[in-house]
């Protein structure tokens, strides 16, 4: 009995979304709408942090550069302070003429330029400390200031902290921006199916009268929300899904190189993407129609 | 069947609609309900329906107290009690034979039992030949024996018929009448309020008679009664 109610209920609900498909083209546009902004909103938080995370990586090491007058005892001694702190994946020492070797290299044809430098080498001694995550930089930093033989320090906490602080933003930015759609859009929907609940208030009356449960009544409308939201996100995933594959595209053709470092390619999200959008855009269509009810359900 | 214990209802608005009703009806009764348009007729059809909360004393249905039942149970108890009103309502899209199987489905029977029972109920209300017409194709008197079919095609121990021939010509009231007398027969209690003089007064059932909130006669074989202006 319990089984042959839910069949009822199921059918019902596919036969109302039918009956008022003009209704449901207004709720499934309303839908893709909101995902398609939240698509977009999605795919900028998804690069930004794929930047912090990739930047995070690119500067994940400490320059140390040294006097050039530095004795070995100096040497060891930074070098044993290194060694005993957490999270240093790997030293590299570099003297002034590997220095100047490796500048050659990075130069390539034009390294003739540099020819010369040898008899005064500008180029300092120096120390590149490789490190697990940049957040274990600061003390060696620190303890590396106090010590004889350091000149000048280089690494870029600064710039990681000030970009997770604007990836920050846009992710608070982006929530609020998805939380106003969302709400609109259930008000929207609940607008939408409300007028199918009232033109079938006569029946819901009655079924009232004769004892049907609440949840039997509730039952199909909620179905034909569900329905309306599913059919709204697979509109919204393809068009996000290929627009901006389309967009992907062709800014890596033109080979804005630095560019495309900073976006995700669309295949990557494809799946969390659907998740994310199904997900709402059902919740979406079933929030919305049980609000609808509610009004009707009091007899 | 159903029992009221000093049962009395004030509207939010402040309005009294219902003081101290006692009452009892007995299963297999015929009971007509009548009174002055304001009387607290439509108030106690409420009150049993669970549409309405009492302010004060007790309702029971088939010796189960039913005063105050949680949101959840109303559908419950209303299965015991089918009801028709004076507009049919009924639903304009499905044909005869779908009204009353509709009030089958939502309960969740079996298709076999719906295709069984309701032609049965339908050859009782006579409506067998008007079975795949739409409510729009049916004269007064064959709406309202569809929507009597659809109250009892679920077998309710009590029917209540709100002025059940409000609607209708007095030959086609008699008509109704004579279903009604008929499903009475068959052991349902029935509890009809009405307007209706002449059919109060041929019938003689247990009239009970409502003024201002305040039940002011019960008598077995009674009639209309001279103290009610008939509308």
């Amino acid at each position: 009995m319990r089984f042959r109610l839910i069949k009822n209920v199921i059918k019902q609900g596919f036969q109302g979304m039918w009956r008022n498909r003009g209704m449901g083209v207004a709720s499934i546009s309303s839908i893709s709408a909101v995902l398609m902004i939240l698509g977009v909103v999605l795919i900028l938080i998804l690069s930004i942090n794929a930047l912090v995370i990739d930047t995070q990586g690119k500067f994940d090491e400490i320059e140390l550069f040294l006097y050039d007058d530095v004795t070995d005892e100096q040497l060891t001694a930074i070098e044993d302070m290194i060694r005993s702190k957490e999270g240093v994946l790997s030293i590299l020492y570099k003297s002034k003429e590997q220095a100047l070797d490796s500048y050659k290299e990075q130069w390539g044809d034009e390294g003739y330029l540099l020819d010369g430098l040898e008899e005064d080498n500008p180029l300092p001694n120096s120390y590149t400390i490789q490190l697990k995550d940049i957040s274990f930089a600061d003390i060696i930093v620190d303890e590396a200031r106090t010590m004889d033989g350091v000149e000048k320090i280089n690494y870029h906490k600064e710039v990681i902290d000030k970009l997770m602080v604007f990836a920050n933003y846009i992710r608070i930015g982006g929530m609020i921006i998805i939380a106003a759609l969302v709400s609109v859009s259930i008000f929207i929907i609940s607008n939408t199916i409300k007028l199918t609940v009232s033109s079938r208030s006569r029946e819901i009356n009655i079924m009232k009268y004769v004892g049907a449960t609440n949840g039997y009544i509730k039952g199909p409308f909620v179905i034909e929300g569900l329905l309306f939201g599913l059919i709204g996100s697979g509109l919204s995933i393809a068009v996000v899904y290929y627009g901006y594959g389309y967009f992907f595209d062709s800014v890596n053709e033109n080979l804005y190189s630095l560019f495309t470092i900073m976006l995700v390619p669309p295949n990557v999200i494809l799946t969390d993407l659907s998740i994310i959008f199904v997900a709402i855009g059902t919740g979406i269509g079933a929030i919305g129609s049980l609000v609808s009810m509610k009004r009707f359900l009091n007899v | 069947m159903i029992k009221l214990m000093n049962v009395s209802k004030e509207y939010d608005n402040g309005v009294k609609a219902l003081s101290s009703i006692n009452l009892e009806i007995h299963k297999g009764e015929f009971v007509f309900l009548v009174g002055s348009s304001g009387a607290g007729k439509s108030t106690l059809i409420k009150l049993l329906l669970k549409e309405e909360e009492p302010t004060d004393g007790s309702i029971y249905l088939k010796g189960m107290d039913i005063t105050d039942v949680r949101d959840r149970r109303i559908p419950n108890i209303r299965r015991n009690i089918g009801v028709v009103f004076q507009d049919f309502r009924l639903l304009h899209n499905k044909t005869v034979y779908e009204n009353v199987a509709f009030a089958m489905e939502i309960l969740g029977t079996h298709p076999k039992e719906i295709r069984r029972r309701v032609p049965m109920i339908l050859s009782m209300v006579d409506l067998s030949r008007k079975a795949s017409h739409f409510p729009d194709q049916l004269s007064g008197g064959e709406h309202q024996r569809v929507s009597i079919a659809r109250a009892i095609v679920n077998n309710p121990p009590v029917l209540i018929a709100d002025e059940p021939t409000g609607n209708l010509d007095p030959e086609t009231a008699w008509e109704i009448m004579k279903v009604l007398t008929d499903i009475n027969n068959r052991g349902t209690t029935i509890l009809m309020a009405t307007h209706a003089k002449d059919i109060v007064d041929v019938m003689k059932k247990r009239v009970i008679a409502i003024e201002n909130g305040v039940l002011v006669r019960d008598e077995e074989k009674g009639g209309y009664g001279r103290e009610i202006q008939a509308h």
